[in-house]
């Protein structure tokens, strides 16, 4: 075995319960285990475990035994350990410590003491491996964020290390860059053989790669299985980790499989011709000049709390971030705002929260625009979360002053920090003036799907304009009404956002990329019910 | 090869002192940065330098008591007693703000063009830790000041009262530390604690390293020459004499054909 796990159970210094308890497994050489589980459940520590940054590294107590490739973790540190473990984190700003590509991908052999001969040969190899050979010379510091964790991955496999554990490398990239990675390790996987380890929650990405899950719950493993058999599973136990593919299939009767191409064949295996669905919705083609299509009517006549009216940002050296863009947002509308990396998302909500000044054109609001940036610790300045803000305005929020008042702001969750970095911006209406618009940037990095869902149903409640800058369609599906599709600094498509999110296959739910986008559905529900009134319409016609 | 090249100028600028010598050494640092195709962060080092040599020029010729040309009386001044201006002062003001303009401009130039990896592996023979912990430094900077933009832009987003200098500085420390704490953490993985003695690494030159290698050996030896050799004679106390001779024309002449001759040669250099 690769790796194995003997009734481990792990302390952090100074926490109250243990992170994870009792686990115990094995992993074969040439596995692809994805390791499931709600934010806290014990993924990292059980990675970390896998690294030997725990205990090494974060201190704590640890009882039982964790075994990497016939080493003993208590014996050997993860300096030793590197040699057959290639570890990747979440930031890749963080991790890619070198000047130049080269430099960052033969450090790890360099360190080993390996002669220079070895390293040359083992970086061109990665390098080729990882589709990254037109990067070794261009510096660190000019890479986008996908190219630094490619880079980062492959400073990980330089050293052919026989497995590999992934924190959530994908929680910081968009889906194009997320899709590549996972693209990347599936064929590490099959080709070299590598046994990889990966923590993730948008499960929908990488369980198609997996032979393996495992499921997390409170630091315990309660599920061990195949994909397919765990999505069965989850749909019992856990709902909340079962893929959107997989509910709409359960919906139907059928057993859930694991990505978009299973899915289709198993509806057509069970009668359902995808070809025959209602078509999807034509996609609204940007608005032309002045905005006027609304939501509804009665908010056709209200004013617009916002509005962006033939913005252009222009950077000194040439470049044009925003290209003559104009949108209006009108009062309670809720909108995501979706595109690549560098399609111009956060520069648009900075003009918008006032944070920029337009090179050309103006922004109107009506009243206050509260904005929240993409890292919520930035607000946290105090000692206490109640110094923060006021308690009516953490109560907005969903956190419970009195259980959440005197605790530190960086002791909290993830989820939390985000929550109390809006009640922040938010204010409690009374001392500070309540917003006419909110505007967030991709607020949902790292978060599970529970946490999701509870931040949509707020968003939703707020009763003000609120604009999310997102890369996850499911998140836009279940919170947004309206879609505005950037690139390049100009918008490509506007609409409902069942027109805009069934149109394409980055950004579209699974739920709609399994169906193709026919009629308009974007949720398991919604493609559930879909084809039950096709087939129901095919059996009348039959009889 | 790139940084011997550019030590070669700062040496030549601390050892020449007559104008038209450093004078042309500038046109050879500034022609050089042309050549590597680093003129635009030239410009912007120039652009902190010239206001610098202005301030050498006018704090010498203040400070200054040497000098026997009284070019302006400013009488006497309080805690420091009778000041003149003499022309003397000024002209060695000038050469110290020119030698400085020069050290900027050969700092700048080397920023844009030596590898920093290079220079660590050259480092790392000797001090493995303390040279990694430089190159990281190097490589936080703009990474840290890109997260102190992120709070600064944080902060202005924040309603209500506006945070104390101390609660800034504390976020910001926080800030810092978890990025160093991860930094820790991605080093422990690829075996940072383990790090062995680099083994010696035979490179072999291409024709540009030996260009340049023999163009910063010849920078080094002339201007070491002409210094000892009082081929480009400069004296600035008590009475000016500045040498305008054929020896210090053919001195700045040969170094400006020495630090621009790596660069005619430029077949198999991607730009």
């Amino acid at each position: 075995m690769i790796l194995s796990f003997d009734q481990l159970t792990y302390t952090y210094p100074g926490a109250p319960h243990a992170a994870v308890r009792d686990v115990t497994l094995e992993v074969a050489p040439g596995e692809f285990v994805v390791v499931a589980g709600a934010s806290g459940s014990g993924k990292s520590t059980l990675l970390r475990a896998a690294s030997g940054l725990v205990p090494h590294f974060y201190g704590g107590e640890l009882a039982g035994r964790v075994t990497v490739a016939g080493m003993d973790t208590r014996e050997h540190g993860p300096g030793q350990l590197a040699r057959v473990v290639g570890t990747l984190f979440q930031d890749p700003e963080t991790q890619v410590v070198m000047g130049t590509v080269r430099a960052e991908l033969g450090f790890g052999l360099e360190n080993q003491g390996e002669p220079p001969q070895v390293v040359a040969r083992a970086v061109e190899e990665v390098a080729l491996a990882l589709g990254i050979a037109q990067l070794l010379d261009r510096s660190t510091s000019e890479l986008s964020g996908g190219e630094l964790q490619r880079v980062a991955l492959g400073a990980a496999l330089a050293g052919r290390p026989s497995l590999v554990v992934l924190d959530e490398p994908t929680s910081q990239l968009d889906p194009v860059a997320g899709d590549e990675l996972i693209g990347l390790l599936r064929r590490l996987n099959e080709d070299h053989d590598t046994t990889v380890v990966l923590s993730e929650h948008r499960l929908e990405r990488c369980l198609p790669a997996a032979t393996r899950v495992l499921a997390l719950v409170d630091g315990e493993v309660v599920c061990d299985a195949t994909p397919t058999e765990f999505l069965a599973w989850a749909g019992g136990a856990v709902p909340a980790m079962q893929t959107p593919g997989a509910r709409l299939l359960e919906q139907l009767g059928l057993v859930p499989v694991a990505g978009v191409k299973a899915a289709r064949g198993a509806l057509r295996a069970a009668g359902v011709d995808l070809e025959q669905l209602p078509a999807q919705p034509a996609v609204s083609p940007p608005p032309r000049q002045p905005y006027l299509k609304l939501s509804s009517i009665t908010k056709r006549d209200a004013p617009a709390a916002l509005a962006l009216r033939h913005v252009w940002h222009e950077l000194k050296g040439g470049a044009t971030i925003l290209r003559d863009l104009s949108l209006e947002l009108q009062p309670g509308e809720l909108v995501a705002l979706m595109g690549r990396n560098g399609a111009g998302k956060s520069t648009l909500l900075r003009h918008a929260g006032g944070l920029m000044k337009p090179t050309r054109g103006k922004v109107e609001c009506a009243g206050r625009v509260a904005l929240l940036l993409q890292n919520p610790a930035d607000y946290l300045i105090h000692d206490r979360v109640d110094q923060e803000t006021s308690k009516a305005a953490l109560a907005r929020v969903g956190l419970d002053p009195d259980r959440y008042g005197a605790r530190h702001p960086r002791d909290l969750s993830g989820g939390e920090k985000q929550l109390l970095a809006l009640a922040i911006v938010l204010g409690d209406g009374a001392e500070i003036v309540a917003p006419v618009a909110v505007l967030l940037d991709e607020p949902t990095r790292g978060m599970d799907r529970t946490r999701k869902g509870d931040l949509a149903q707020l968003l939703r409640g707020l009763g003000v304009a609120v604009v999310v800058a997102t890369h996850d369609p499911e998140f836009a599906a279940a919170f947004a009404e309206r879609v505005v599709l950037l690139a390049d600094g100009g918008v490509i498509a506007d609409g409902p956002v069942a027109e805009v999110l069934t149109g394409g296959s980055y950004f579209a739910t699974e739920t709609a990329r399994i169906l193709g986008g026919a009629g308009g559905a974007l949720t398991a529900q919604q493609g559930a019910a879909l084809i039950k009134q096709s087939l129901e319409a095919r059996t009348e016609v039959e009889l | 090869m790139a940084s011997l090249y550019c030590l070669a100028f700062v040496v030549a600028a601390l050892t020449l002192s007559n104008p038209i010598a450093l004078g042309a050494l500038t046109l050879g640092v500034a022609g050089a940065a042309v050549g590597a195709g680093a003129a635009l962060e030239l410009r912007r080092a120039a652009r902190f330098a010239v206001p610098l040599m202005a301030t050498i020029c006018v704090i010498n010729a203040v400070a200054s008591r040497d000098g026997v040309t009284v070019i302006v009386r400013l009488g006497n001044v309080p805690l420091y007693g009778q000041t003149d201006i003499t022309l003397q002062a000024m002209v060695y003001g000038a050469i110290l703000g020119l030698r400085a303009l020069a050290l900027i401009l050969a700092a700048a130039l080397y920023t844009a063009t030596v590898d920093p990896d290079e220079l660590l592996r050259l480092f790392r023979r000797f001090s493995f830790h303390s040279a990694l912990s430089a190159t990281l430094a190097t490589r936080m900077v703009p990474l840290l000041t890109r997260d102190a933009g992120r709070l600064a832009d944080a902060q202005r987003c924040r309603p209500g009262e506006s945070a104390s200098r101390v609660q800034l500085l504390r976020a910001t420390t926080s800030g810092v530390l978890d990025r160093a704490l991860d930094v820790a953490a991605s080093l422990e993985v690829r075996g940072y604690s383990q790090a062995r003695r680099l083994p010696r690494a035979r490179t072999s030159w291409s024709r540009h390293d030996i260009a340049f290698a023999a163009s910063a050996a010849s920078l080094t030896a002339l201007s070491i020459a002409a210094h000892l050799a009082g081929w480009e004679r400069f004296q600035a106390y008590p009475t000016l004499y500045v040498g305008a001779g054929g020896s210090v024309l053919a001195v700045a002449a040969v170094l400006l054909g020495v630090a621009w001759l790596p660069f005619l040669d430029r077949h198999g250099v991607v730009r």
